[in-house]
């Protein structure tokens, strides 16, 4: 499809903005200044006062000879970028490639969106017509590069649209000044009288290169279309989307349930003709008073089930505000990978960690209580107890290491290690007797001690010296000793039970 | 004689009627030991809830622990297990050496108890799973019947363990036990721990046969274990028997 591309000019942008804000300023002349270098210069000027002469980077004294009664204000930097992100963010209304083209215009990708509007004149002018009636005083021009629609849009004196692979010959009687050209090639052009594209444009390119360098090529380039260019639109284009309007705003909670159960109809349609599944959602609903609403859900292995995806989003649907009414629903797909049909069994067999339905019901659950609630282990090599497993990424995760089943082990383990009071007479002999939480329990059999290293690259500290022991009631207790019998600061804790 | 075998026919038949289905494989059955006759038609209730009562940390290792190897004998090799609690002190490692691959467990820590039985409730529904456990403290008759119905129709198997519980009331689950640890005994008269022994008391068991046991886990099986005579057993034990006539 032939691309086609909007360039956008605000001549007057900064001052624009101050008599929208301000509008007794609007017939006033005045300018925004900014100090630089001990002196007070004029960043814009509003076009009242560009008639006497005045443009920006003149003293303001010397603006004051020329006009005494010109109105001054202060300039807020980083406004103009500012403000062109808010209005490329409120062309995606015309295409949803909008971006900002600092420092005063903007640039959209309008590739196949005109004809919704009745052609490029129309579009044109309406997307002139609504940026006037916001106050802003626009130049527009549409045409088959970036190049050439940014050169007619701030150089062109006839239509503003530059019909399909015309852009050359639009681009003929312009000044060289039309080509994104740097200041000192610029006048070096005028100097040599080259002061019309027409009269360069057919010179041997080596020539050119040799007298004017690389960056001057690559702009004619792009200009007459030899070269592509990228724009960066303010908001990435999400492949998966789907939008859906509403004549009236839709402000209770089964209207919202059927708007969401419509776009995942579609949306899961195009993921499955694509073969891809889906790993995150955004459900986000446009309020009439200007807020957005936004629900998000991850599931753990790409699906497009529209039933499973519904009960996701099901639980959360209460948490949507719709206020005075939602105008537009959209749903997007940011994450999806890729998702191949797999055969239907001919009878379904219990015990596969990579069953659809166990994925669906950890997904379920990890929307309702949070995904950190959630855990799989898998062995680690290390003795120490606590850091004896560790948490798995996925369900289908495994690992070389493998599971110890020696009996050695408690089955419950305190999170901390509680200190006891024991009585142990022979150096490293498992205590007679020890009492935890104000019982004393007599010890009958014991087994140990099994010497635990602290992993010194890991943590500092004492070693443990494990022992399993049985009171006269068949409790069975694992105990350690922190540090070594002969020293004084030895302690003794309680670590967990034993079945 | 020809009349108890007509009487056994009918027993089995008024079971089948009530969902209690003879459990498919008969692998489960033949690790239960000794406690295989106390259940109907003489295999374990799957598909169904069980509870279990704890009353203090070592009761609670030993609860889990026969529920392990309980679990392991259910699972097999390639089941699917979710245990949910909200005050999670089980160690993963410790449960191999009671034959269940703890990579094959879903553990899910919730905030409130409320919220266990909720995932409690979505995962008995989910028929992928062999088994689920959760740690409930409280549990009353309704939420217990809800509980029951989802697992009616998914054939899994329910675990509630109750550590502490204020009361022990009424709830619509199949079984509840109560386990404690006992002195073990020494294997060839070696010093030291022997093999994991308790007190079983399966205090209700619908349509079997409640009892009193002395369990040891032992290569994978429960083993009859040897008598423990304490004064003090004997008599709580009549005092649950008496209850349960």
């Amino acid at each position: 499809m032939q691309r086609r591309y909007v360039s956008i000019w605000f001549p007057h942008l900064i001052t624009d903005w101050f008599s929208n804000r301000q509008p007794y300023l609007r017939d006033l002349p005045f300018v925004i200044c900014a100090p630089s270098h001990g002196r007070m210069m004029i960043t814009a000027a509003n076009q009242a006062v560009m008639k006497n002469g005045i443009t920006r980077g003149m003293v303001l004294a010397d603006a004051r000879a020329i006009l005494p009664s010109l109105e001054v204000l202060d300039d807020k930097p980083g406004l103009p970028d500012k403000l062109l992100l808010r209005i490329a963010e409120w062309c995606i209304r015309f295409t949803p490639g909008a971006a900002a083209d600092p420092p005063d215009g903007l640039l959209l990708d309008v590739t196949g969106c005109s004809h919704l509007w009745g052609g490029d004149h129309r579009y044109v002018e309406e997307i002139g017509r609504k940026l006037r009636e916001r106050g802003y005083s626009i130049r527009i021009a549409i045409a088959d590069t970036i190049g050439a629609a940014w050169a007619v849009a701030r150089f062109g004196n006839s239509s503003p649209v530059v019909k399909t692979a015309q852009h050359v010959e639009a681009l003929l009687d312009l000044p060289p000044e039309a080509l994104r050209l740097e200041e000192p090639t610029v006048e070096r052009l005028h100097k040599l009288g080259l002061d019309r594209i027409s009269k360069f444009i057919h010179i041997p390119r080596a020539t050119l290169r040799r007298r004017f360098g690389n960056h001057f090529l690559m702009r004619l380039d792009t200009a007459c279309g030899h070269e592509t260019e990228v724009l960066h639109f303010v908001q990435p284009i999400v492949p998966y989307y789907e939008r859906l309007p509403c004549l009236e705003p839709i402000a209770t909670a089964t209207g919202i349930a059927i708007a969401l159960e419509r776009l995942l109809n579609a949306l899961c349609a195009r993921l499955q003709q694509d073969q891809k599944g889906l790993r995150t959602a955004v459900f986000s609903g446009y309020r009439s008073d200007g807020k957005v609403e936004k629900l998000q859900i991850e599931t753990n292995s790409p699906t497009y089930s529209v039933k499973h995806l519904f009960r996701l989003f099901e639980n959360k649907l209460p948490s949507i505000e719709p206020a005075l009414g939602i105008e537009l629903f959209v749903l997007e797909a940011p994450k999806v990978e890729d998702h191949f049909p797999v055969q239907e069994k001919l009878w379904e067999t219990s015990g596969n960690l990579d069953d659809i339905r166990l994925a669906e019901l950890i997904d379920r659950l990890s929307v309702k209580l949070g995904p950190q609630t959630i855990h799989r282990y898998l062995p680690d090599e290390h003795y120490w107890p606590e850091r004896s497993y560790k948490p798995a990424g996925s369900l289908q995760e495994l690992t070389t290491a493998t599971w110890k089943d020696d009996g050695q082990r408690p089955l419950q383990l305190l999170p901390v290690p509680e200190r006891i009071e024991v009585t142990a007479p022979i150096p490293d002999y498992p205590p007679m007797l020890f009492r935890f939480h104000d019982k004393v329990h007599k010890v009958i059999r014991a087994d140990g001690p099994e010497r635990i290293e602290q992993e010194w690259w890991l943590q500092q500290g004492q070693h443990r010296d494990y022992y399993r022991v049985e009171d006269e009631a068949g409790n069975r207790y694992w105990l350690f000793r922190s540090g070594h019998y002969s020293d004084k600061a030895h302690q003794w804790f309680i670590h967990g039970f034993f079945p | 004689m020809k009349k108890a075998a007509i009487i056994s026919e009918l027993q089995r038949e008024i079971l089948l009627l009530q969902g209690f289905k003879p459990a498919n494989s008969l692998v489960v059955d033949k690790g239960l030991g000794p406690l295989k006759a106390a259940f109907p038609n003489a295999s374990f209730p799957l598909g169904a809830v069980h509870e279990f009562i704890s009353t203090d940390a070592e009761s609670m290792a030993a609860t889990s622990g026969f529920m392990s190897g309980l679990l392991s004998i259910l699972m097999g090799k390639d089941g699917i297990l979710i245990w949910i609690s909200t005050s999670r002190k089980l160690f993963p490692p410790a449960l191999r050496s009671f034959g269940l691959f703890p990579d094959r467990i879903i553990f899910i820590d919730a905030q409130r108890e409320k919220d266990v039985i909720w995932a409690m409730d979505e995962a008995l529904k989910c028929g992928v799973l062999t088994a689920v456990v959760g740690e409930i403290k409280e549990i009353d008759f309704t939420v217990s019947r809800r509980l029951q119905l989802a697992v009616e129709q998914s054939k899994v198997t329910g675990f509630i363990l109750r550590h502490n519980p204020r009361a022990l009331n009424t709830t619509a689950c199949v079984s509840r036990w109560r386990i404690r640890p006992i002195p073990s005994e020494a294997i060839d008269d070696l010093p030291g721990i022997g093999l994991p022994q308790w007190k079983v008391e399966l205090l209700r068991i619908r349509n079997g046969q409640p009892g009193i046991w002395s369990i040891k886990w032992m290569d994978g099986k429960f083993v009859s274990g040897r008598e423990w005579s304490e004064r003090s057993l004997e008599n709580t034990g009549s005092a649950i028997q008496k209850k349960a006539g």
